[in-house]
């Protein structure tokens, strides 16, 4: 019996050879160990040099080489083939982004959402390090840690039906970013913060379908961390409404 | 990272361009899974960590580096913590430390197993704040733009649209991490192909002590992922087919816990007696975590289950680990003094593309992140420093060279006629010549057979020529580039080891099996001449550790 193969088929772009994006097709070997990033890595050193996409770690932290597989932002080095064998697989680029060239995109508006967030301890009273580190037990760094695991790979932009429509967004993982340091007790830069994302492009502008969470490979979870922000932007104004406006005057 | 944001303390006056190949944040750092070493424990203190990085250095590190490193590493790990690192802590809210091979005592801070991934995004978080720092992602520098004996900017290819942009500067520091990609089997990322090492090299910079190259012990076959250290830290063991914790064989006194050189040579030897399992990507011995249990491995070793889980697909909880020993890091680099100076003016380096050296013939694990930490710091002020008192290069000549590359790159390249050489060939039988012939084990006509088959892969590069003439986002013409790299510094690694006629460290001869302090307490310095690696020693610096038998 011959040995076994999978088709990809794979979304090109050359602007300098078609104005449209397009599909190429490629026959690759299979076998069950292989994940799509094999299958690209295959296709570049054996079919066609000319295939451009992001890759670095392989081991699923580095976040460079998101993609839609299948029609679902995955990181290709981390997803089987064998998830979808004997099927073909479709590799395109990530959803939501402009494309510079086959399967990379052009992250810089990210980059840009990225530090609009001051993603930054902020501090009023910076102690000197030669004064040692700030306390913190396990409980306190349990209260973010779950957010602070985000590796940029940008799969809930590729998912997320808020930013599709409006790409002033700044979206799920840098709204996440933005709620992990104001948790953090060495934090004390939350107002400075909310006033950033509790606005209408920010954290009100997410209607909370939840598809960053779910496609989200580290479980971050951006969904719950807008939700949680919300609750603290309101709990905030409200407090600042129930707070009185300056000694009413007696008329004299 | 580092060294731009030391940079950016020293003055706000200062013009900082931050150039990297890829987005900071996918610097292989990110990979870094077990710690980063520093004496803050009561029962620990600077001199005993200086005596276990020497002792594991196989005495050829320089001391007085040693020395300022580990003096300043304990600062460096509580900055990062002020930066938001978030690091694992004692129920007192202290940073908590961990066990980690060759330490003699528990002195590695850490961030759960993903160590490097936190270190890395809080300094590029921390990063954005300077507005002196200015990004220049997915620029690869294709060469260092030198005026007058000393290095004054770098040429670097826009993958945007494969522009070349001359960077003027009165300062150059290199970072660009490792060259495991030299080899088949390793741990490293596609993209630590030995990039600033090759761009020093060419600049006539010489690469000191490149036959040092650090097998990890623990390494999923096939892939090559790494099993942190942190494993064995916690308490794993190493186990070959017979069901024995083989290291009382080898190192008893450390067993785990010893350093990786050791290591990684019982499991070869573990191999080469038949004593190890058989799988389809070759021979392996168990890791096994699984009496450690589920609330130490979900709390401390997450991501090794995560990998193991994700990439071999068995728990870690209930079935032993397969792991086998690999490329993992490289002892040598651009030659530095303690301030990251390299000879040539204006050039500075730090982290694993530099040899200071503090790692000698052997590095400990969980030192290289405080030495990125350590180091990074120190060059970059120091090169803001002598950047404020520097005149300023001329443009015009510079703008010239940088018009050069480009042109190297069109005509080499992007238009290149004929060429029948490609480059996934040349790559794959360069990666089995070096593990071949520069492996765990090495000799005289292994070492020898490798610079050969170095030197025919050079022959056939010139007639290489790539497929992809676009120039939105060539990612051939960068894997071409990479791959010339790779060459020189392969060249120069076993050039080195052919002539280290001793065994020392991660160097082990078959046919020279002692350590020859009266010839070789010596680093190596290999420069560039038309006809290869020229090879050069340099006495080690000992202050106040002499060279003894390395015990444990």
């Amino acid at each position: 019996m011959a040995d076994p193969t999978m088709t990809l088929k794979v979304a090109r772009y050359r602007p300098e050879h078609r104005p449209k994006p397009y599909f190429d097709e490629y026959e690759v070997p299979y076998r069950e160990d292989m994940v799509v990033l094999d299958a690209l890595n295959y296709i570049k050193d054996e079919l066609d040099g000319s295939l451009a996409y992001r890759w670095s770690c392989r081991m699923g932290v580095c976040g460079s080489c998101g993609m839609m597989v299948n029609y679902k932002p995955r990181l290709t080095c981390s997803t089987f083939l064998r998830e979808f064998y004997p099927k073909h697989v479709v590799v395109e680029p990530l959803e939501n982004f402009p494309i510079i060239r086959d399967l990379v995109i052009d992250m810089s508006d990210f980059m840009e959402k990225l530090r609009t967030v001051k993603p930054w301890i902020i501090r009023t009273d910076e102690h000197s390090v030669d004064e040692g580190e700030y306390l913190q037990p396990p409980e306190q760094v349990d209260r973010y840690k779950q957010f602070s695991m985000c590796i940029n790979c940008m799969l809930c932009y590729a998912a997320c039906p808020v930013y599709a429509k409006d790409q002033e967004f700044i979206g799920p993982a840098a709204l996440a970013l933005a709620y992990r340091y104001n948790l953090d007790t060495r934090d004390q830069g939350q107002d400075e913060r909310q006033q950033i994302v509790a606005v209408d492009w920010g954290i009100w502008d997410c209607t909370f379908v939840g598809e960053c969470s779910v496609v989200c490979p580290k479980d971050v979870d951006p969904a719950a961390a807008i939700q949680r922000s919300k609750v603290a932007a309101t709990t905030k104004s409200m407090m600042s409404m129930l707070l009185p406006f300056g000694v009413e005057r007696e008329e004299d | 990272m580092r060294a731009a944001i030391a940079a950016a303390e020293v003055s706000d006056t200062l013009s900082i361009a931050l150039i990297s190949k890829v987005y900071p944040m996918r610097s292989h750092t990110v990979s870094a899974e077990g710690g980063a070493g520093a004496a803050f424990g009561d029962d620990d203190s600077p001199d005993l960590h200086a005596f276990d990085t020497i002792r594991g250095s196989d005495y050829l590190a320089d001391q007085d580096a040693v020395e300022a490193f580990v003096t300043e590493a304990p600062r460096e790990i509580t900055q990062l913590e002020h930066w938001g690192c978030p690091w694992s802590r004692e129920p007192d809210g202290h940073m908590a430390v961990r066990a980690f091979g060759g330490m003699s005592v528990n002195r590695t801070v850490f961030a759960a197993d993903k160590t490097g991934f936190h270190l890395l995004h809080t300094l590029f978080q921390t990063s954005l704040k300077y507005d002196s720092i200015v990004r220049h992602d997915e620029f690869f520098v294709t060469s260092l733009l030198n005026e007058d004996g000393r290095c004054a900017g770098v040429a670097a290819v826009d993958l945007r649209d494969s522009e070349v942009r001359c960077f003027v500067a009165k300062a150059v520091i290199l970072c660009t991490g490792g060259l495991g990609r030299i080899f088949s089997f390793t741990t490293n990322a596609s993209i630590n192909t030995g990039d600033g090492m090759a761009l020093a090299y060419r600049a006539g910079v010489p690469l000191k002590d490149m036959e040092f190259v650090q097998y990890h012990p623990t390494g999923l076959p096939g892939t090559g992922i790494l099993m942190t250290e942190a494993s064995r830290g916690e308490g794993g063991y190493l186990i070959n087919k017979e069901g024995q914790r083989f290291l009382e064989e080898y190192i008893p006194s450390k067993m785990e816990l010893g350093p990786r050189d050791i290591l990684s040579r019982a499991i070869m030897q573990e191999i080469e007696k038949g004593r190890a399992f058989e799988g389809p990507y070759g021979e392996y011995v168990h890791l096994d975590v699984r009496h450690l249990g589920e609330k130490l491995i979900d709390e401390k070793l997450p991501f090794v289950r995560e990998l193991v889980r994700k990439f071999v697909g068995i728990d870690p909880l209930h079935e032993p680990i397969p792991v086998r020993p690999v490329v993992h890091y490289m002892m040598g680099g651009i030659d530095t003094d303690m301030m990251g100076r390299t000879p040539l003016p204006g050039l500075y380096s730090a982290g694993e593309t530099a040899c200071v050296s503090m790692n000698g013939a052997n590095r400990l694990g969980s030192n290289s992140l405080s030495e990125c930490l350590v180091f990074g710091a120190r060059v970059g002020s120091q090169a803001a420093r002598d950047a404020l008192d520097a005149t300023a290069p001329a443009q015009e000549p510079l703008a010239q060279l940088a018009e050069a590359e480009q042109d190297r790159l069109v005509d080499g390249y992007l238009e290149k006629e004929g060429g029948r050489e490609r480059i996934a060939p040349i790559r794959r039988e360069l990666q089995t010549a070096m593990e071949r012939g520069a492996g765990v084990f090495r000799t005289e006509e292994s070492l020898k057979e490798a610079v050969e088959e170095v030197r025919g892969l050079k022959d056939r590069y010139r007639d290489l020529a790539i497929s992809d003439r676009d120039r939105a986002f060539n990612t051939e013409l960068v894997a071409a580039l990479e791959l010339g790299n790779m060459l020189d510094v392969a060249e120069t690694v076993v050039a080195s080891g052919l002539e280290r006629r001793e065994s020392r460290g991660s160097h082990t001869r078959r046919d020279a099996r002692d350590r020859d302090d009266e010839r070789y307490l010596k680093h190596t310095l290999a420069s560039s001449t038309p006809d290869g690696p020229k090879i050069e020693y340099r006495d080690v610096t000992i202050t106040r550790w002499p060279p003894a038998e390395r015990k444990y």
